[in-house]
């Protein structure tokens, strides 16, 4: 009895709740034709639906928006729960629009509720923030032709100034000439006094300034040639040392926003650093891995992006690559770069070595642009083969020689250096 | 003291140590003698205008295979990946082999998959690439999990260029792993 009472009351406020929930929904007199809640459609959408569909793009799949109204709804259901029942069924739309995306299979989701694809439906029932979509997609073309017409500006900016300085220049130069001519004019007879008085007095030869000005004239010598053989020093270690190096990129890429923000893994791209000597620069597949479907920047819009789909042929309209096309390789410019007669290999430093890419490369999680970070001169390799310890821990590679050096060395950690990180032949052959 | 030659004296050297700084950091630095930095072959990605696509870099001959490839037969269709889902690994699930598809895991597929294979990445998370879903929640196996990182399916792309054949067995069975625990 008390059991059943229990029952009673639960379903009596269900009972209340849903007729409740009803009451709300016509209030709102949203598009709930099943009484879908949109909110939680959209939670549902975004984790079920959103890999393959868009509201308002063809994706993988067809956009979605107000698709409630095209279809019936039974129909949606079926399609959901199991279109490849559907299809089997013989159903004809369901087949019109398996062949219009050439045999695309659609995910079964048995596991969604009858309230969850109202849920979902309802969402997407829901009119475009047009207002909104609006703004952004009309700032974002507007501060791409901001920038480069500062560029340009910039550019006739500085001509206008060089002309306004030559410009000054010359009417600098040719008042001095009136004002001294003037000026000689006035004061010609008190000019002619102070050549006489000039003349009389007696000029020293070079040989006698020099006897009495012997030690300013050795002090000043030897500064002069300190400070040239400084700057000489300077100049000669710095060929070919290009750090800072930061060349302007065929695409404005930002490793902040990839490796940074969005904390993509260094080896997501640069897969070649663990089987090859250079790190590698990705191919466009690796790129479309993401911006298939990211087709807009935070800060570039479109513009960067639709660099990428130029390169690879991709038709971002019909969501397909374009067939027979051209692909045009992007012209990265190489940052980081060591002469021929030196060997370094990446996969050694990255698999073997365990060595983090930023020990070498700087904080590029932080850089819009890179630049070189590091000098790249021997010295400086030499230098961390000297003082860095050797990753030993979970590095079956140096098991057997780790415990050889450190009893020969007598010491706990092995360097480089001790392992023969010194000799020429290392890196130079 | 200012004389004409003196100007020309100080104007000759300051030209001349201007030229000696690197200013534009655009531009790389100076090389004291270029033919001992440049390499004679051709470095990785150069361009090489003696081949049609102006690069170096070559696609492997249709009907060629490089060295050390495994082929896999079935062909990207709905029922090639059906076909795939009996395969077998022929990479043993040992220990080592397991921590190596975790290692690649983490690097490849955790930005989306999230670190336990429950869609919950870095980037599904912030909403920049939603709709990744748990691997408990879909029918998925071995096989299938390997044909889908050579081929890719739906909006995830190939990782062929990425994984080579071991690896992708490998992470194909790390997946299995996170699938199968609670």
């Amino acid at each position: 009895m008390i059991h059943q009472r229990g029952i009673c009351a639960k379903r009596s406020i269900r009972l209340v709740s849903t007729l409740f929930a009803c009451a709300l929904l016509s209030v709102q007199g949203l598009h709930a034709q099943g009484g879908g809640d949109p909110t939680a459609g959209k939670k549902l959408f975004n984790a079920n639906c959103a890999s393959c569909h868009k509201l308002d793009r063809k994706l993988i799949g067809p956009p979605l928006r107000n698709i409630a109204q095209q279809r019936s709804l039974a129909w949606l259901h079926k399609w959901i729960r199991n279109n490849a029942a559907l299809r089997d069924s013989g159903d004809r739309d369901a087949l019109a629009i398996f062949e219009e995306y050439k045999g695309q299979i659609m995910t079964a989701f048995p596991q969604l509720s009858d309230q969850q694809i109202d849920d979902i439906l309802a969402y997407t029932s829901q009119p475009a923030a047009q207002p909104k979509a609006v703004t952004a997609a009309s700032a974002a073309p507007t501060s791409g032709t901001a920038a480069s017409n500062t560029g340009i500006s910039t550019k006739a900016f500085n001509l206008i100034l060089l002309a306004i300085i030559a410009l000054l220049l010359v009417i600098i130069i040719l008042m001095t000439r009136v004002l001294k001519m003037v000026y000689e004019m006035k004061y010609e007879d008190r000019l002619r006094e102070l050549e006489r008085q000039k003349a009389a007095k007696k000029r020293l030869s070079f040989v006698e300034f020099f006897e009495k000005y012997t030690p300013g004239f050795v002090f000043f010598g030897l500064l002069l040639f300190g400070v040239a053989m400084y700057g000489a020093w300077v100049y000669l270690t710095a060929i070919d040392v290009n750090t800072g190096y930061e060349p302007i990129q065929p695409i404005a890429f930002s490793h902040r926003i990839h490796a940074g923000e969005n904390k993509i893994n260094c080896l997501y791209c640069h897969s070649s650093a663990r089987h090859s000597k250079t790190a590698g620069i990705p191919s466009v597949n690796v790129c479309m891995n993401c911006h298939r479907y990211i087709a807009e920047g935070a800060e570039t819009g479109t513009r960067e992006i639709a660099k990428i789909y130029k390169a690879i042929g991709w038709d971002p309209e019909q969501q397909a690559y374009i067939p027979n096309y051209k692909t045009r390789p992007i012209k990265w410019v190489k940052v980081h770069n060591l002469p021929d007669f030196v060997y370094f290999n990446h996969a050694q430093h990255v698999v073997m070595g365990q060595i983090a890419c930023q020990t070498c490369h700087g904080p590029v999680e932080t850089m819009d642009t890179v630049y070189q970070y590091s000098k790249l001169t021997m010295g400086w390799c030499i230098n961390c083969h000297r003082l860095t310890d050797v990753q030993m821990k979970d590095n079956p590679y140096y098991e057997k020689i780790h415990e050889q050096l450190a009893a020969k060395y007598g010491v706990k950690k092995v360097t480089e250096a001790m392992m023969g990180g010194l000799e020429c032949g290392r890196c130079h052959y | 003291m200012l004389s004409r030659r003196n100007i020309t004296f100080w104007s000759v050297l300051w030209a001349l140590l201007a030229t000696a700084c690197w200013t534009d950091k655009r531009d790389p630095n100076v090389q004291y003698m270029p033919n001992m930095y440049a390499a004679v072959p051709y470095e990785p990605y150069a361009v090489n205008r003696y081949y049609s696509n102006d690069m170096a870099a070559l696609a492997p001959v249709p009907g060629t295979v490089p060295r050390g490839y495994t082929p896999y037969s079935l062909p990207n269709t709905n029922q090639g990946y059906e076909e795939s889902r009996n395969l077998e690994s022929p990479v043993a699930a040992t220990d080592q082999n397991l921590r190596r598809g975790k290692y690649l895991f983490g690097i490849h597929c955790a930005i989306c998959h999230g670190d336990k294979g429950d869609g919950q990445g870095q980037l599904s998370r912030t909403g920049k690439i939603p709709g990744v879903p748990n691997y408990k929640d879909r029918d998925i196996s071995l096989g299938t999990v390997y044909h889908v990182i050579m081929y890719g399916r739906n909006i995830m792309g190939s990782y062929a260029s990425q994984l080579t054949d071991t690896e992708r067995w490998q992470v194909a069975q790390y997946v299995m792993k996170l699938r199968s625990q609670k």
